[in-house]
């Protein structure tokens, strides 16, 4: 069952390769990747299933033994992201393919989208299953050199403009993170992250703090933790919809992800928890303040998006089981919605030609379709009682309450003043949009495209869905953080005899 | 067992390389942010390698094992360079790109910073609420004039 685990990476990558081969036909272009999607979504799923049931899976790449050649370790947490993005990759894919993204002919450029976006999908799950960190570090470049090329697709002013900004952070950024894996083994001797758990323990506690603290950093400005996030909003909302809708779901997730990954397993004290809290604390008010300034509803979900990257800082900067439970379960929730806000969002452009609050109006006569799926996902994000924004909410704010003390206590508060002020937000952005009467835009009468919206709505109901399955959900993050916090299973599984 | 070749010198290099590196980083012009990140990125290329131990060529036949350098850091540089190497490429397209569409390959100020500095050229600074703009006002559906337009055409009189 092992030989399952590198796939998730290799079958997006063939299938780039493959797509590049077939630049010129747009059919068999469109088929291959599409295909490549759903098989990596296959593997994905009977990876969680593997892992919740036996525990980590682990491949060493070329049979090298663990310390020192490449390992892929597919635990419940990799296993579950990997899930939850290539679900979600796919629905983009689909969504891009009926919006005519990657056509051919005339605008030839876009023909590198198909293997553009598989590199992208790859650099993720890469970095979800890299079991060393500069596997994880390659992870990170290969995703982002794919978010080079898609964020500045055509090369128009306005990308060009924001894309230089996105490029030079995400470079400064990789630049922070190769320095840090440079010390790291500059100080241990080893990358592997299951080597690394044990000789980290062994350095003096301000050697491990400055590394502690350059990771976060660098994944910090990944992530678009507060006073790192200030390139986020700027860059995300010029790319075309679909490209937004992946970055805003996946790209800032994998920098969570990479924290999650490297507080737990690497550096399991509580030492970063007070400053990991207030960040936290500061990423969600500063975000959804400037959300509540916008208005244009691209930027507006930017700023959501940082503001809730907050709930799940929060819950690792806990340091609990139950903080950990509640941020892994946010994820999950929030890849889903804020992918499908933003895909809305992208239907709401192409049916009116604007994103512009001040100009739409009245939209829900025209289209009730939209107005019901904006509606649901933007109460989701919310957290309105059934969504499973509400439970990961809850979760979280338990967790808080459990945890105690002044610092937790005053997060439990923003928490529910975060999520009170998305709701003001999220209404007052689908009132303008979809109810008064319409001021000034003529709305293009082309009917949306079947498979746009088809894309759109099964991840809405995605979404919702995972409201139902929230019981096995909840049992598989908590196997996770416990898998997490336990460390040993994850040392256990990759270097069996026992770290050298 | 050798110990790490580094020693001050190396150090001082790497300080140098990476300190001109930032300094042009904060540059507003992306030729000149490209050279800070190709100074950076050396300067981080030749941390890495100090990072391992130093010594013969890690063949084995060729070097006593125990005299061996450590070839990890050596494997990881190879990496990093031609994904430096990569990123400078395509820095170098986007500011060519740049220049072809606006003359200058500079970044330019960010939309919020933009909306202020109009808002205080209209005396406006304190809140105006939504609609009192209209969209071709809007820096996200219409590309601004560059600054000095801006400020010819709309500054206070």
């Amino acid at each position: 069952m092992t030989a399952l685990v590198p796939l998730p990476v290799l079958l997006p990558l063939l299938g780039a390769a493959l797509t590049l081969l077939l630049v010129n036909r747009p059919l068999p272009q469109r088929l291959v990747s599409v295909s490549c999607l759903a098989a990596t979504l296959v593997v994905a799923s009977v990876l969680l299933v593997q892992a919740y049931r036996h525990g980590p899976l682990v491949v060493q790449i070329g049979a090298w033994p663990a310390p020192v050649g490449i390992v892929l370790v597919a635990d419940q947490l990799a296993a579950l992201m990997l899930v939850v993005s290539s679900a979600v990759t796919l629905c983009v894919l689909l969504y891009s393919i009926g919006q005519g993204q990657g056509e051919t002919g005339e605008s030839a450029p876009l023909a590198i989208f198909h293997p553009t976006y598989l590199v992208l999908t790859a650099g993720v799950t890469n970095a979800f299953l890299a079991g060393d960190l500069f596997n994880l570090f390659v992870g990170f470049e290969m995703l982002l050199a794919a978010s080079f090329v898609l964020i500045t697709l055509n090369g128009t002013p306005l990308r060009i403009r924001t894309g230089s900004t996105y490029v030079v952070v995400n470079v400064l950024a990789s630049m922070i993170f190769l320095i840090s894996v440079g010390l790291v083994y500059a100080a241990t001797g080893t990358l592997n992250l299951a080597h690394l758990a044990a000789r980290l323990d062994a350095l003096p506690d301000g050697v491990r703090l400055s590394l502690q603290l350059m990771l976060l950093l660098a994944f910090g400005i990944k992530a678009a933790v507060f006073p790192l996030s200030a390139w986020l909003p700027d860059s995300y909302p010029t790319a075309p919809a679909p490209v937004t809708a992946v970055f805003a779901g996946l790209l800032t997730k994998v920098g969570v992800y990479a924290i999650i990954r490297t507080q737990t397993l690497l550096f399991p004290g509580e030492q970063a928890g007070t400053l990991l809290l207030v960040v936290a604390g500061l990423t969600m008010l500063v975000g959804i303040l400037g959300a509540v300034a916008q208005s244009d509803m691209k930027r507006l979900l930017s700023f959501t998006l940082v503001s809730h990257i907050g709930y799940m800082i929060f819950g690792v900067g806990l340091s609990t089981v139950a903080g950990l439970v509640g941020a892994i379960f946010y994820v999950v929730h929030h890849i889903t919605i804020q992918t499908t806000l933003f895909l809305v969002a992208g239907l709401v452009e192409q049916r009116t030609g604007s994103t512009d609050l001040r100009r739409l109006g009245g939209l829900a006569r025209l289209t009730p379709l939209l107005g019901v799926l904006f509606f649901v996902s933007a109460m989701n994000l919310a957290g309105i009682p059934p969504f499973s924004g509400f439970l990961g909410k809850l979760g979280l704010l338990q967790a808080g309450v459990a945890a105690g003390g002044a610092l937790a206590w005053t997060l439990v508060a923003v928490g529910t003043l975060t999520s009170l002020l998305t709701l003001y937000v999220a209404s007052r952005a689908w009132s303008m949009v979809f109810w008064r009467t319409p001021c000034q835009t003529v709305p293009s009468t082309a009917p949306l495209p079947a498979l746009t919206v088809g894309a759109t709505t099964v991840l809405v109901i995605l979404g919702v869905g995972l409201t139902v399955v929230a019981g096995p959900l909840f049992d598989v993050t908590t196997g996770a953080a416990i898998d997490l916090r336990d460390r040993t299973p994850y040392i256990h599984a990759v270097l069996p005899g026992g770290p050298p | 067992m050798r110990e790490s070749g580094a020693n001050l010198v190396s150090f001082v290099a790497i300080g140098v390389l990476v300190g001109c590196g930032v300094s042009l980083l904060l540059e507003r012009s992306l030729t000149r942010i490209l050279l800070g990140v190709i100074l950076v990125g050396n300067g981080v290329n030749l941390l890495i390698i100090f990072g391992g131990r130093s010594g013969g060529p890690p063949v084995v036949g060729v070097t006593d094992p125990a005299e061996m350098s450590d070839a990890l850091p050596q494997a990881m540089v190879l990496t990093a360079i031609v994904i430096t190497l990569g990123f400078t490429a395509f820095l170098l397209a986007i500011s060519y790109r740049s220049w072809f569409l606006t003359g200058d390959d500079e970044v330019p100020d960010d939309i919020e910073d933009q909306r202020i500095v109009r808002r205080a050229a209209r005396k406006e600074i304190s809140a105006s609420d939504l609609g009192s703009e209209p969209p071709e006002d809007d820096p996200e559906q219409v590309d601004t004039p560059a600054p000095w337009q801006r400020w010819r055409g709309k500054g206070p009189r």
